[in-house]
């Protein structure tokens, strides 16, 4: 039986019993445990997250939360262990994952030479759903770029990237968010722009998974936690 | 536009874009070609005959140390900010990534050895012999069998610290019967092909190209994710 964090009250269509409300859970994690060299970064780490729900990741630097959004997002694999993601196998069906899960993360993914449009076309056109490139100029201006769509990544500040990054996230609509650090490098303008993405987000029933160090903003947008520690689960 | 190859061209058509605003790459990279035949021909000295036999070697020899540079630059790119996991969780199919990689890499490769070309005739005094459609054919046979397995190896290299010593370690060796099939097909189109052996050394030098790029198609997806 997978263990569980701290639950609080969840908004009403959203199950957090073992039955599930959707067909599969979000997130199966079991016994999951990651190594780089000698050091293990996640060791047996065993969590189920329902679809629709949000959940707030918490721990120290070094704790283990970025590795555990990796392994969700696919980008890399666990050592031991099984994940299911949206009811399918992490490593079988990585490609079906990735679909529908998107990774908001420290490195942003972004081309330093290409320019803001140029680096959402490509992932409109990469991605090969129809209407997505139609959609890139609305989601520069959601995120407050409107005036920079023609200037090279390279050129942008820190809290910009950050803004695009977002668009990039938005743009590929996924059931499952991973947010890394989403405040990080945003002007105080740019976290309540977040905040309201996010509360969008899960409104529009995507299930989000919060890395934060920012408690309060954190716990008003989820609704359980879990904390990690030297990359085994506390709490 | 998505599947196999419509991925493909979108990777190809993004390096080339990345290529145009830097011209960090095509640049360096025609210097050091450039200076590297200048290294060779004066290493020779003034023998002429001698120069001439050799040209064709000196001339691949060039365009392969020019590629370690070349390669490596084309996932220096996809490594600043993760690009490459970027890529991944579109998700972009990683032999798509291969194929796209690869063809950017045979065009700049390409390129390189057509500027080289004028070069050469004036450092090493060669004539081209037997024409210059069979000529500019070889190279961009040549650039296709150098192209794959270095799409490969620079993959696997852009993971390692000493990257850069790296990469040649692993390419050379695996190089070596493309790189003797194609410079002997240079020379003899340079020198003539008096006991017409050019056809075999083609014929040699594609099917290393047709290996080359099968293993690199086939391998690629086990190179780029974390298993």
């Amino acid at each position: 039986m997978p263990s569980r964090g701290k639950k609080r009250p969840l908004p009403s269509g959203i199950d957090t019993n073992d039955g599930p409300l959707s067909a599969a859970p979000a997130i199966e994690l079991h016994d999951v445990s990651k190594r780089f060299g000698a050091r293990w970064a996640l060791a047996r780490l065993s969590y189920t997250l329902p679809q629709g729900a949000s959940l707030l990741l918490t721990g120290h630097n070094g704790s283990g939360k970025t590795t555990l959004l990796r392994l969700v997002s696919t980008v890399t694999a666990p050592t031991l262990g099984t994940l299911k993601i949206l009811g399918l196998d992490a490593r079988a069906d990585r490609m079906k994952v990735r679909e529908q899960v998107t990774l908001l993360s420290h490195a942003n993914f972004h081309y330093e030479d290409l320019t803001a449009k140029q680096n959402l076309e490509l992932v409109a056109k990469l991605r090969g759903a129809p209407g997505l490139p139609a959609k890139v100029d609305g989601l520069l201006d959601k995120v407050g770029l409107k005036a920079r769509v023609d200037s090279p990544v390279r050129q942008f500040s820190a809290g910009m990237r950050k803004r695009l990054a977002v668009a990039r996230m938005l743009l590929l609509q996924p059931k499952l968010a991973l947010l890394d650090e989403p405040f990080g490098e945003l002007d105080p303008q740019g976290i309540a722009q977040m905040e309201a993405i996010m509360a969008e987000l899960k409104a529009n029933g995507t299930t989000l998974v919060l890395a934060t160090h920012l408690l309060e903003q954190g716990k008003r947008l989820t609704d359980v936690s879990l904390h990690l520690e030297n990359g085994r689960q506390v709490a | 536009m998505s599947g196999l190859l419509g991925q493909s061209l979108l990777v190809l058509r993004k390096d080339l874009l990345i290529e145009w605003r830097t011209r960090a790459r095509l640049n360096a990279l025609i210097f050091f070609a450039i200076a590297t035949l200048l290294l060779f021909s004066f290493a020779l000295g003034p023998d002429t005959v001698m120069m001439r036999k050799h040209a064709a070697g000196y001339l691949w020899l060039g365009l392969l140390f020019s590629s370690m540079l070349s390669l490596g630059e084309s996932f220096r790119i996809e490594s600043e900010n993760l690009a490459m996991d970027g890529l991944k969780l579109i998700p972009v199919d990683p032999r798509a990534i291969f194929l796209g990689k690869t063809m950017g890499n045979t065009l700049l490769l390409w390129l390189l050895s057509l500027v080289l070309l004028p070069v050469t005739i004036a450092l090493f005094d060669v004539t081209v012999t037997l024409g210059w459609p069979t000529l500019v054919g070889i190279f961009l046979v040549g650039s296709m069998a150098i192209s794959a397995p270095g799409t490969v190896y620079a993959a696997i290299a852009s993971h390692a610290r000493a990257r850069d010593v790296l990469l040649p370690l692993l390419l050379f060796p695996i190089l070596i019967p493309a790189l003797l099939a194609v410079v002997k097909a240079t020379h003899l189109v340079f020198e003539g092909d008096l006991m017409d052996q050019l056809k075999s050394w083609m014929r040699l030098l594609g099917c290393f190209a047709i290996i080359y790029w099968t293993l690199g198609f086939l391998l690629f997806p086990k190179v780029l994710e974390d298993d």
